[in-house]
């Protein structure tokens, strides 16, 4: 009985409650990698910008002005003079330059330090070529100015300072406890909430921070965040009133979909990612770009969106989206069957007689929806209806998935891939030869070249122009990779009742704008 | 004596169980940083097996991890990078216990006198319709059962909480999902045993006697028919309290159980050693318990 009255425990009610998908893997800035996991962590933590919550655009955050050198290879950022930790204390340069060395520094091992690449040395530190930091191109000039040197101009390098990676995070408390700081009570954080509690797989609970720069302008004094996966589970806790909001796209019910996107509170948006496959060229017959072209006229997209995922998507030729900052991309392979079966032919397999079999690998989706499987049963089915030829499909374990992929040990893979930030290189920049994330074995020099010269330049239109240049390779000549449809998002909520969310191809919804404008009935 | 050689024995049972489930993770395809985005350099990659020690070789990480294991330490989870295993396990064991607790209390409560009135009125329409009630109890999977659950007590009629655990409100459908099983188990062995005790010679014996059929139901043949039940409550016991996946999923509860499924799937070594080891723990100390209670309820029983 002490248990279960200790069970119940007396908490005041929240003034806000979110269902944002599964337990955080972390809360610390430089480890996670789930978009999930990011909206949590950047109510926490602050970068020198941070993303206006209508657009997700980059706006002054704990730096209030910067200036850009006219090379667009030095930016001097000045920081507001009134920052203070949550647990008091000024919030200074050499804290903003720890952070991002911290990023960088090996000990670390973060996933996502090729984002500081971009910085001078920030790859030979990361790498342990060197192992002097200070060689690394950020430094504090003086108490409230930090001066970044990097390599290229980067057009998108404040859309990146204000992405977890390069949020203030306390060095003293994580010198203290290590790999355990976020258990750390109080926490010192630069963000506009406080960690109050963290319970797995329960909740994790922010507060109101008063000392945050912009502390005026909070909209809600407590939010509790719900780790659910279960989709039924998080639309009946919503229908229930339980949760006042559920924004994960993972967090609709598939069987439900046609019926709940017609409701006034279910909120659909074109979202920055996009549903892909890749050949492994270094696989016969796929080595062939005639082959890969000819699969990919074969496949009639409209069928996957209309028939499998039904939530509104846009089927795609091109692998960025539209709707990304500064870019149009450049149309690539239509439904064109009868195409496909003559470049077959001129490849050596008319009819599809003599293609060997192969197989498509992908893992099971999130949420339970055999989504991956559905499409691959349809791509099965269309190439067996149009080519002629036999594909065999092969479901592994997310984690082994992963592990296939990057050894190149399948033939076909699904893929996926949602922007880092809101720029095409964060989709073209991942097919450079020797990339980590290129997984085809594909590489062609021009393309290299042209994203390499689009990045060096300062002019928006030239650099838009190879960009689409080296799209084309990507999508309409070469094809290591067919892209199928665009992701859409899913939001949730009331709009009478709730204030402060605006759909944008980020999905980023910056807790500190939401507020509840009527209680839950 | 017996029972302090069985506790002994519990020992090397434990180190071959951690050993085993230490070699069989390993040898599991994939790895728990195999993830879709690849670190932008290799060293990164080499940096994380560095610090959890997985460029060891397997005999000497397992060395190692026995090591932590006598200083009570499981390690860190590979996955909850912030999160300790024992922390993991403080967190959501006493949430599954008491869930599995209150299961249990709901399964006996329910099963004991359905076992018996069944019994008592064996082939009259009471025992059909109880002993269908058993089976039904049986036969409804817990995944089928809550969503029934709360479709109708949360959502149709309003009466209860969807899901979560924070009031007394939250505790009562997920325990019933999750024990409405063992009803149905509970029932069956025990009516089973009782209709098998009815007809020893003691019980003859006594009736000869002259006992009434009240006192004899209640003191002689439902003490012996109770023992097949106390030997299934053991494993029982061990299942319930270690959480379930599926009632813990669906009530959105913050218990051990979906750790247990999905730390496989997230292939986080430390966290499936820890947890078997727990598992294992608990079925052990579990079926020592029944042994105990069995010397308790049958005189004729002895250890030596």
């Amino acid at each position: 009985m002490a248990c279960f009255l200790g069970c119940s425990r007396h908490e005041p009610p929240a003034d806000l409650t979110i269902i944002n998908f599964v337990e955080p893997e972390s809360l610390d800035p430089a480890i996670i990698t789930a978009q999930a996991d990011m909206r949590i962590v950047s109510g926490l933590f602050e970068g020198l910008t941070r993303l206006e919550p209508v657009a997700a655009r980059a706006v002054p955050g704990l730096a209030e002005r910067w200036e850009i050198s006219p090379d667009g290879k030095t930016y001097t950022f000045h920081l507001r003079t009134n920052l203070q930790w949550s647990t008091g204390g000024p919030i200074t340069a050499d804290d903003v330059v720890y952070s991002w060395l911290r990023e960088l520094d090996p000990a670390t091992a973060s996933d996502y330090a090729g984002q500081l690449y971009y910085l001078k040395n920030g790859e030979d530190f990361n790498t342990g070529k060197i192992t002097n930091a200070s060689l690394v191109g950020v430094h504090a000039l003086d108490k409230f100015t930090v001066r970044a040197e990097l390599i290229h101009p980067t057009l998108f390098f404040l859309d990146i300072c204000a992405m977890p990676l390069t949020c203030v995070v306390p060095r003293q408390t994580i010198e203290k406890y290590g790999d355990q700081w976020l258990n750390a009570r109080p926490l010192p954080v630069s963000g506009a909430y406080e960690l109050a509690a963290w319970r797995l797989n329960d909740k994790v609970r922010l507060k109101k921070n008063p000392r945050y720069w912009d502390a005026a302008n909070t909209q809600s004094e407590i939010i509790d965040i719900l780790p659910v996966g279960t989709p039924n589970t998080a639309l009946s806790l919503y229908e229930r009133g339980q949760v006042d909001i559920v924004w994960d796209k993972e967090l609709i019910p598939t069987e439900l979909t046609d019926v709940l996107l017609k409701r006034p509170d279910f909120h659909t948006f074109t979202y920055l990612g996009t549903y892909f496959f890749r050949f492994n060229v270094t696989r016969k017959p796929f080595d062939d770009p005639r082959v890969r072209r000819a699969l990919a006229l074969a496949v009639d997209k409209e069928r996957i969106v209309k028939k499998i995922t039904r939530s509104g998507e846009l089927t795609t030729s091109h692998l960025v989206p539209p709707g990304t900052a500064n870019y149009a991309a450049p149309d690539g392979l239509g439904y064109n069957p009868e195409l496909a079966r003559q470049l077959l032919a001129q490849a050596g397999f008319p009819g599809g007689k003599g293609f060997p079999r192969f197989e498509y690998l992908f893992n099971a989706g999130a949420g339970g929806a055999n989504l991956n499987e559905n499409i691959a049963i349809e791509l099965q089915q269309m190439w067996r209806d149009e080519l002629g030829i036999e594909m065999e499909i092969r479901q592994v374990e997310t984690q082994v998935f992963w592990g296939m992929q990057q050894r190149l040990e399948y033939a076909l893979s699904k893929s996926s891939w949602i922007g880092d930030y809101n720029d095409a290189n964060t989709f073209l920049g991942m097919f450079l030869s020797g990339d980590g994330n290129n997984q085809t074995g594909w590489s062609n020099s021009r393309y290299d070249e042209l994203v390499h010269d689009a990045n060096e330049t300062t002019d928006p239109a030239a650099r838009e122009k190879m960009f689409q240049q080296a799209e084309t390779i990507l999508i309409r000549d070469e094809l290591p990779v067919v892209p199928l449809y665009i992701y859409v998002g899913i939001n949730y909520f009331n709009t009478n009742r709730i204030s402060g969310i605006w759909q944008n191809m980020l999905d980023d919804h910056p807790l500190r704008c939401i507020r509840k404008i009527k209680p839950r009935p | 004596m017996y029972f302090l050689r069985r506790i002994a024995f519990a020992i090397p049972l434990l180190l071959v169980i951690s050993a085993l489930a230490f070699a069989l993770v390993h040898l599991a395809p994939g790895g728990p940083f195999d993830r879709e985005r690849k670190p932008a350099s290799p060293e990164i990659e080499r940096n994380l097996r560095a610090k959890y020690h997985l460029d060891e070789p397997v005999w000497k990480q397992y060395g190692r991890y026995l090591g932590d294991l006598l200083h009570g330490d499981f390690g860190a989870s590979m996955k909850y990078r912030n999160h300790s295993v024992s922390d993991i396990i403080a967190q959501g064991l006493p949430v599954s216990v008491l869930l599995g607790g209150l299961a249990f209390c709901f399964a006996t409560a329910v099963g004991l006198p359905l076992g018996f009135f069944t019994a008592a009125r064996r082939g009259r329409w009471p025992d059909y319709a109880g002993s269908l009630l058993a089976v039904l109890a049986v036969c409804i999977p817990s995944f089928v059962l809550a969503p029934a659950l709360i479709l109708v007590f949360a959502i149709k009629l309003g009466w209860l909480p969807v899901g979560l655990w924070s009031s007394p409100w939250h505790m009562i459908l997920p325990p019933i999902a999750l024990g409405s099983f063992f009803i149905g188990q509970v029932a069956r062995i025990l009516r089973e045993g009782m209709l098998g005790a009815a007809q020893s010679e003691f019980v003859m014996a006594a009736r000869a006697k002259g006992l009434g059929e009240t006192t004899l139901l209640f003191k002689h043949v439902f003490r012996i028919a109770l023992l097949p039940v106390v030997s299934y409550t053991g494993p029982m016991l061990a299942d319930l309290l270690t959480g379930s996946f599926i009632v813990e999923s669906i009530f959105q509860i913050p218990g051990i159980g979906v750790f247990l499924v999905n730390s496989t799937l997230n292939l986080d070594y430390p966290m499936i050693v820890g947890l078997s080891l727990l598992y294992a723990l608990l079925l052990i100390g579990l079926n020592l318990a029944v042994d105990f209670a069995y010397t308790w309820l049958d005189p004729r029983v002895k250890y030596e």
